[in-house]
């Protein structure tokens, strides 16, 4: 069944989206990211233009992070005095994205700026992800204990002014590099149309040594403020988000990412890693892939506004 | 649609009864002057029925009339990119910015445009996508570049790929030899705004007359709200949406809830 969308202006099989939403759903559900790295990829493949696809998936991302949230409340596995800091950066870091989105737009340089993006940060994170998962599940057939968390082992980081004690994540830092990376996470957010979940989780364990208990829950609460604020920006400044294309992913995206969830408990948490940073690693050489080879069309159209 | 037709084509014939002293002369009729997109708009098919009226002082002609229909689309500034290498990847480097380019272009006529008339008859009346003028910006100016320019090139053939450009020499029929019938076909991805169309008489080459009317393409009920709120209420219409993805999140939430 085709459907028009009125923002993308173009119709799409409303089938194809809603099977998208699942897909990417399921997957987000298991390993306790958003997603955005996949589907706003997959949305440009179908078609849709790269500034709308940014654009809409921010709120296909609100919407299964909020599920995640009230799920991970529940169990009481968020810290919020965490959350709120990163949060702190995160709306600025938001605010800039979309602003520099706005401006990459205007001089025609946006889908080159998120084509590299997508490249240089999918692959590092996804090749570190691979790494570490592969150490740690060496580590496990040999017999050794899992590496524990040395209290001794102090980085640079940690040596910085204005420590907060943070009681539910059980961790005395410095607000600095909290609020340093909400900025970051809401930035890259913004501007590529992720949730920075794959980004924000690795960063709150291994820089700020956060239990893995209340990771995920407490970077769901910032994604899902982060992208809830991208949409309301994208929408008050770009004019770009598609409601009915939001609307069709989100509704697959909730339903998939329940029975994703369920999967993902099944797998072991290391395993879980390395296939999340397989497909990562993945998605950008899919990118690198496009930027690299010569393409078999060399000049593409850009419509400007309508009738100037 | 189809009684609609049937009655234009009534209505042309009652026309073409009456006649003036005057050459030849076109009356022309439209399926629709309005074509709405809505949730399932997949692209349409537009019918143009067409009379050409004679009367006695009309000098009498040899060969066989000729008819070519322009629909012209509404006018947008159409930046064309070419990609090179920089640093090892390819990039949009160089790019040239058309200047009211029509959105929608077609050409539609009942055999092959150069059996039609000569190649200047055909500039002159901008008859084939070859010669429909496209203003670019370069480097301050505004103006036309040979045909063989690379980026015009690339641009018409973009155009023709996402079949908004179109050229198709056996669109029009003749029903009589003084009656016309077009179909024009409008594909999904037409921007929205005015559309003209003209048709034009030839007869051995000769421009004998010229007719024009308007079609007019918008997006109504839902997809109209959706696109105006956007727009007029950036706002409003974000708040919304992330008011609608929250839902959504929520009912969720309670429908799959297992503790």
């Amino acid at each position: 069944m085709e459907i028009y969308l009125p923002i993308a202006d173009i119709p799409v099989n409303l089938f194809l989206l809603f099977f998208m939403g699942i897909a990417v759903g399921f997957i987000s559900g298991m390993f306790g990211i958003g997603g955005g790295f996949l589907m706003t990829p997959l949305l440009i493949f179908i078609g849709i233009s790269p500034a709308v696809a940014v654009a809409s998936v921010a709120s296909h991302i609100s919407a299964s992070s909020f599920s995640g949230v009230i799920a991970y409340w529940r169990r009481s596995a968020i810290d919020l005095a965490l959350a709120l800091m990163l949060l702190c950066g995160g709306i600025i870091g938001t605010a800039f994205g979309v602003w520099l989105f706005s401006f990459l737009r205007s001089i025609g340089q946006l889908d080159i700026t998120i084509g590299l993006s997508y490249v240089t940060l999918l692959c590092i994170v996804g090749g570190m992800m691979i790494a570490e998962s592969l150490r740690a599940i060496n580590r496990a057939r040999h017999g050794k204990p899992a590496e524990l968390r040395r209290p001794g082992s102090h980085m640079w980081i940690h040596g910085l002014p204005f420590k907060i004690r943070f009681k539910q994540s059980k961790i005395y830092v410095s607000a600095i590099p909290v609020v340093v990376i909400g900025f970051l996470i809401g930035f890259i957010g913004a501007v590529m149309g992720i949730g920075g979940g794959f980004l924000l989780v690795p960063a709150l364990i291994y820089l700020m040594r956060v239990p893995t208990g209340v990771v995920v829950g407490t970077s769901m609460f910032l994604t899902l403020v982060t992208m809830t604020g991208a949409t309301v920006m994208h929408a008050a400044t770009n004019h770009l988000v598609d409601a009915v294309l939001a609307l069709t992913l989100m509704v697959g995206g909730v339903i998939g990412a329940q029975f994703g969830a369920r999967a993902g408990q099944r797998i072991r948490g290391e395993q879980l890693r390395l296939l999340l940073g397989i497909l990562v690693f993945l998605v950008g050489l899919r990118f690198a892939y496009d930027l690299i080879l010569k393409p078999e069309d060399l000049y593409s159209i850009r419509r400007l506004e309508d009738g100037m | 649609m189809r009684r609609l037709v049937v009655s234009a084509a009534a209505f042309l014939f009652v026309l073409s009864s009456f006649s003036g002293a005057r050459a030849e002369h076109l009356v022309v009729a439209l399926s629709t002057h309005q074509v709405q997109i809505n949730s399932s708009f997949v692209g349409t098919d537009l019918v143009l029925f067409g009379a050409i009226e004679r009367d006695e002082k009309t000098v009498a002609r040899s060969g066989a009339y000729d008819i070519v229909v322009r629909v012209t689309g509404p006018p947008q500034t159409e930046v064309t990119f070419r990609k090179s290498r920089v640093l090892g990847i390819w990039v949009n480097a160089e790019s040239r910015t058309f200047l009211d380019a029509p959105g929608y272009l077609a050409m539609l006529s009942n055999r092959p445009l150069s059996e039609i008339a000569g190649p200047e008859t055909l500039r002159r009346y901008r008859i084939g996508l070859e010669n429909v003028t496209f203003p670019q910006q370069i480097a301050g100016d505004i103006g036309d570049v040979p045909l063989n320019d690379p980026f015009r090139m690339a641009f018409l053939r973009l155009n023709r790929e996402q079949r908004l450009y179109r050229e198709v020499p056996n669109a029009v029929t003749f029903l009589t030899p003084n009656l016309i019938r077009a179909a024009i076909r409008i594909p999904a991805n037409v921007p929205v705004g005015t559309y003209i169309v003209d048709v034009l008489l030839l007869a051995e080459g000769v421009m004998l007359a010229t007719s024009n009317s308007a079609i007019e393409i918008q997006k109504v009920g839902f997809e109209q709200f959706v696109a105006s709120s956007a727009h007029d209420h950036g706002l409003l219409y974000g708040l919304a949406t992330a008011s609608l993805a929250l839902l959504t999140g929520w009912i969720a939430s309670v429908v799959f809830r297992r503790d």
